[in-house]
């Protein structure tokens, strides 16, 4: 951990001292402990209550330092073996507009806008899709396209065909596969 | 992987509940026993199927810096650029993408300085140019693959 990290440690914090925020923060960052009270197991763990923990957990969730709570899964043991990197160019006034559309769609797992590089990049808006096979992934776009009249936008849709490092991330990356 | 292995894996993708027995809220649901919850959730990580199980922190906010980048990298020095790439332990995904810019890989730093400083290392070593695409606005983060 950096140690700008520590920052977000409250000192102010009446019911668990720093110390016992960044044991938790150690003991979360490896994982939920697959136990019928995993809380409860970490409040033991940290010489805290129950509470204590299920509050500071939340409290980290109301912050946005825990962005989501679940599973990293192997997504190509699952048959998830197609991933397109699809990206638009959109008038800047438009993106809020064509971003909001895409999020709703349930295929659709990450969205940013990130700068052009012209001449060679003029897309502003990347999302990824994916799917079990190409095709599925073509026709899921073509339906959101359809669908939400995104037709007359340039796009591109690029598969990755190798994967030459994959990390499982203990953190949210900005583009995983 | 059985029906139910497909209920948990799906229902847990969406969240895990902060409560006292998050996996017997789970088990409720899904019309399960609470320890079916987690002996199939242990299988799935003893299997790999499942590489980690609990919060997913942002990194920004832990003040890591993320940045998506991108070169043109000629076909027959594909492999070679890719040893220069990958051996930096900064850079965490790489994947050949069909475009003129054909390699595309993050770079997870502690600092924006940090990034910089690996962008011309990369550049310096592959005598290729990195393009720099950081996120100047996120729209949506989530990952849902019904199984």
């Amino acid at each position: 951990m950096s140690t700008n990290a520590i920052a977000f440690l409250n000192s102010e914090n009446p019911e668990l001292s720093v110390e016992q925020q960044l044991q938790l923060f150690n003991a979360i960052e490896s994982g939920l402990p697959l136990v019928a009270q995993p809380y409860l197991a970490l409040a033991e763990d940290i010489d805290a209550s129950e509470e204590q923990v299920i509050a500071m957990i939340k409290d980290w969730q109301q912050q946005g330092l825990i962005r989501r709570f679940g599973l990293v899964i192997r997504h190509r043991k699952l048959g998830y073996v197609a991933n397109a990197m699809v990206v638009w160019d959109v008038e800047d006034e438009q993106v809020e507009r064509v971003a909001a559309i895409l999020a709703e769609q349930k295929v659709v797992t990450l969205c940013y806008r990130r700068p052009r590089v012209l001449p060679h990049w003029p897309y502003n808006l990347f999302c990824m899709v994916h799917g079990k096979n190409r095709d599925q992934v073509v026709a899921q776009l073509q339906q959101i396209c359809q669908h939400s009249e995104l037709e007359g936008l340039a796009k591109r849709l690029l598969f990755s065909s190798k994967a030459y490092k994959q990390r499982g991330g203990r953190y949210q990356h900005s583009l995983t596969s | 992987m059985d029906a139910l292995d497909r209920k948990i894996l799906n229902r847990t993708q969406l969240g895990i509940p902060v409560s006292d027995q998050p996996f017997a809220d789970i088990a409720n649901e899904l019309g399960c026993e609470e320890q079916q919850v987690i002996d199939k959730l242990q299988t799935m990580l003893d299997d790999g199927l499942l590489t980690r199980f609990g919060p997913m922190f942002d990194a920004a906010s832990l003040g890591g810096a993320f940045t998506l980048s991108a070169m043109i990298v000629p076909e027959d020095r594909f492999e070679q650029v890719t040893d220069i790439v990958n051996g930096f332990r900064q850079v965490a995904h790489n994947y050949k993408r069909q475009h003129k810019l054909n390699m595309w890989f993050v770079i997870a730093c502690e600092s924006q300085q940090e990034i910089q400083t690996v962008i011309k290392d990369i550049e310096q070593q592959s005598g290729i140019q990195v393009f720099d695409f950081p996120k100047q606005e996120e729209f949506y983060v989530g990952l849902y693959l019904p199984v």
